[in-house]
C-alpha cells in the first residue's frame, strides 16, 4: 500500500486505545501491534491460556447461488461439491502459473453458500479475480463488513463455552453461524486450538468485552500473532507465498486433495500437475539459527560451499521455543532436514540449520 | 561529576574519567519491546558519530543503535549476551551496551540534555 491512501480503521479501534494498544499500518490497515503485556508475554499467553486477536482487516467473502460449488471449485484446488456443510478448507486461489494468489480458507455454510476468507492485502484483487471466473455462472460474490475476532489458546473453548455461545461441539476446521450475521470456525493461525469469530459491528464491543473479562483471555497484537504462526510454521503471505511461489515448492501440497493433483477445473490445475510431475526446483524449510541472533525475512542463504541456496522469507525469535526460528526456500536437493546453510547478517555467515517444521508441537489438530 | 547526554536517536551517553558509557534510553526500550538479541560490537573499533555500533532485537525486529560521538569502542556490555533483557529492564543502568574514548569533547555539548531530550518525545 502507498502513503497516499487513508488508512483502513478497526471498528473495535477505541476499545484497543482503552487497552492501550500500540498502532501501526499493516496492509492497509491500521492494527495493534502489541499492548502493555509486550510481545513476549503476548506470545507466552497464548500458548499457556487464551488470546484475543482483532483480525477485522482479513476479508470475507460470501459466495451464493446455484453455481456457488461451482464457482469454489474453478476458483480453487478444493473439491466443493463433496465437502460437508460446515467442513473448511486450507486452500488457495492460483493463477495459470500455479502461482499462489492468495491462501484462504473456504467453509461450505449451505448447498449453495461458501465463505471465503482472504487476506487483507489481498483481498481486492481476490474479489476481482472471484468475479471475473463468476460472470457466466448463477452466484453472488459479496465482501462483508465484519468485525472479525480470533480467540487462540488452550483455554480458548472453556471461555467461548462461559460466553453462551456453544461453539464447543465444533471440531477443528469447521464452521457453524450461530446468530444472523455471525460465522464462527475452529480455526485460527497460532498452532493453539482456537475460533475466528466474525460477527457484526454493532455487537462486537459488547462480546469482545464479554470475552475479556474472563481473565484467562488478553488481548494479543499482530507481533505476536506473527511468532506464533511462524513458530507453528504457517506461511504469512506476501513473505512466504506470493504469484512467484506454488503450492508444490511452499510444501502445502497436503491442501490440495489427490483427486485434484493431476487435473481438475480449478484454474492453474495444468501447471500444478507439471510441476508435480516434474518436482520443485526449490522447497519451503525451517530454519534454526545457531546461537541467539535472529535472521530475518530478506536474507540470503549460501550453503556450505559457499554457493547461493536461497532465501529466508520469515525469521524472528520464537518466545515458546526460546531460540530464533525462520523459513525460507531453498534448493531442493538442500531440503533435508539438518542441512547446514548459513545466512548472511549484517555481513557475518550466521549458521543455520535445516528444521523440520512446525518448531512446537501443534495443539489446534483437534477433533 | 559525570553528566548524562542523549541524542534525538534515543541513546545516552554518560562520560566519567574520559570514558563514556552509551546506552539507549528508557523511552527507547519501550518502543522496542522486549529484547531478545543484542547484537555487540569487538573492542578497538573505530567509530564515527551516526555510524551503527549496535543492534538491537526484539522479538519483532531489528534496530540500530548509533555512536553519539567520535572515538574507539573500548568494551561492550558482555552480560547482554546471556540477558538480552537488562536493555529492558535497566537501560540507564545494567543494560548499558557499550564503552568508548571520547575523540572529541566538543561532539558532547551538541547533545541534548536530560529536559531537552524530554522534550523530544513529549
Amino acid at each position: 500500500m502507498t502513503d497516499d491512501h487513508p488508512l483502513e480503521q478497526l471498528p473495535l479501534k477505541a476499545m484497543h486505545q482503552r487497552a492501550g494498544a500500540k498502532f501501526a499500518p499493516f496492509a492497509g490497515w491500521e492494527m495493534p501491534v502489541s499492548y502493555p503485556l509486550g510481545v513476549l508475554k503476548e506470545h507466552l499467553h497464548t500458548r499457556d491460556h487464551a488470546g484475543l486477536f482483532d483480525i477485522s482487516h482479513m476479508q470475507l467473502i460470501e459466495v451464493t447461488g446455484a453455481d456457488a460449488a461451482l464457482l469454489v471449485a474453478t476458483c480453487c484446488p478444493v473439491e466443493a461439491e463433496k465437502l460437508a456443510t460446515g467442513a473448511s478448507k486450507y486452500t488457495f486461489l492460483l493463477n495459470e502459473n500455479a502461482g499462489i494468489i492468495d491462501d484462504l480458507i473456504v467453509t461450505r455454510l449451505a448447498a449453495e453458500r461458501f465463505m471465503i476468507v482472504a487476506n487483507a492485502a489481498r483481498a481486492a484483487i481476490d474479489e476481482a479475480h472471484i468475479r471475473r471466473l463468476a460472470e457466466s455462472m448463477n452466484v453472488s460474490v459479496t465482501p462483508l463488513k465484519r468485525v472479525f475476532l480470533a480467540l487462540q489458546g488452550p483455554d480458548a473453548a472453556a471461555v467461548m463455552e462461559e460466553t453462551g455461545l456453544d461453539a464447543t461441539k465444533l471440531t477443528f476446521m469447521s464452521g457453524f453461524e450461530p446468530r444472523p450475521g455471525w460465522f464462527v470456525t475452529r480455526s485460527g493461525y497460532t498452532g493453539e486450538d482456537g475460533f475466528e469469530i466474525a460477527l457484526p459491528a454493532d455487537q462486537a464491543e459488547a462480546f469482545a468485552d464479554s470475552l475479556m473479562r474472563d481473565e484467562r483471555v488478553e488481548w494479543i497484537g499482530l507481533a505476536a500473532r506473527d511468532s506464533l504462526r511462524l513458530e507453528a510454521g504457517l506461511c504469512l503471505y506476501g513473505n512466504d507465498l506470493d504469484e512467484q511461489t506454488d503450492p508444490v515448492s511452499a510444501g502445502l501440497l497436503w491442501a490440495i486433495p489427490k483427486p485434484l493433483r493431476d487435473g481438475g477445473p480449478y484454474v492453474g490445475a495444468k501447471s500444478l500437475a507439471d510441476m508435480i510431475a516434474s518436482g520443485p526446483a526449490e522447497k519451503r524449510v525451517g530454519l534454526r539459527p545457531d546461537g541467539r541472533q535472529p535472521v530475518r525475512g530478506g536474507t540470503t542463504l549460501t550453503d556450505a560451499g559457499g554457493k547461493p541456496a536461497g532465501r529466508v522469507t520469515s525469521g524472528g525469535f520464537g518466545p515458546s521455543v526460546e531460540h530464533p526460528v525462520a523459513m525460507g526456500y531453498v534448493r531442493a536437493e538442500l531440503a533435508a532436514p539438518e542441512t547446514q546453510l548459513f545466512a548472511e547478517v549484517r555481513g557475518r555467515q550466521i549458521p543455520v540449520r535445516v528444521a523440520k517444521l512446525p518448531f512446537i508441537v501443534k495443539r489446534s489438530q483437534k477433533g | 561529576m559525570s553528566k548524562t547526554y542523549y541524542t534525538e536517536d534515543h541513546e545516552w551517553i554518560r562520560v566519567e574519567n574520559g570514558i563514556a558509557t552509551v546506552g539507549i534510553t528508557d523511552y527507547a526500550q519501550e518502543q522496542l519491546g522486549d529484547l531478545v538479541f543484542v547484537d555487540l560490537p569487538s573492542p578497538d573499533t573505530s567509530v564515527s558519530k551516526g555510524d551503527t555500533v549496535v543492534v538491537v532485537e526484539s522479538v519483532k525486529a531489528a534496530s540500530d543503535v548509533f555512536a553519539p560521538i567520535d572515538g574507539e569502542v573500548k568494551s561492550a556490555n558482555e552480560a547482554l549476551s546471556s540477558e538480552p533483557g537488562l536493555v529492558n529492564s535497566a537501560p540507564e543502568g545494567d543494560g548499558w551496551l557499550w564503552t568508548m574514548s571520547v575523540a572529541d569533547e566538543s561532539q558532547l555539548e551538541g547533545l541534548l540534555d536530560a529536559d531537552a531530550y524530554k522534550k523530544t518525545i513529549a
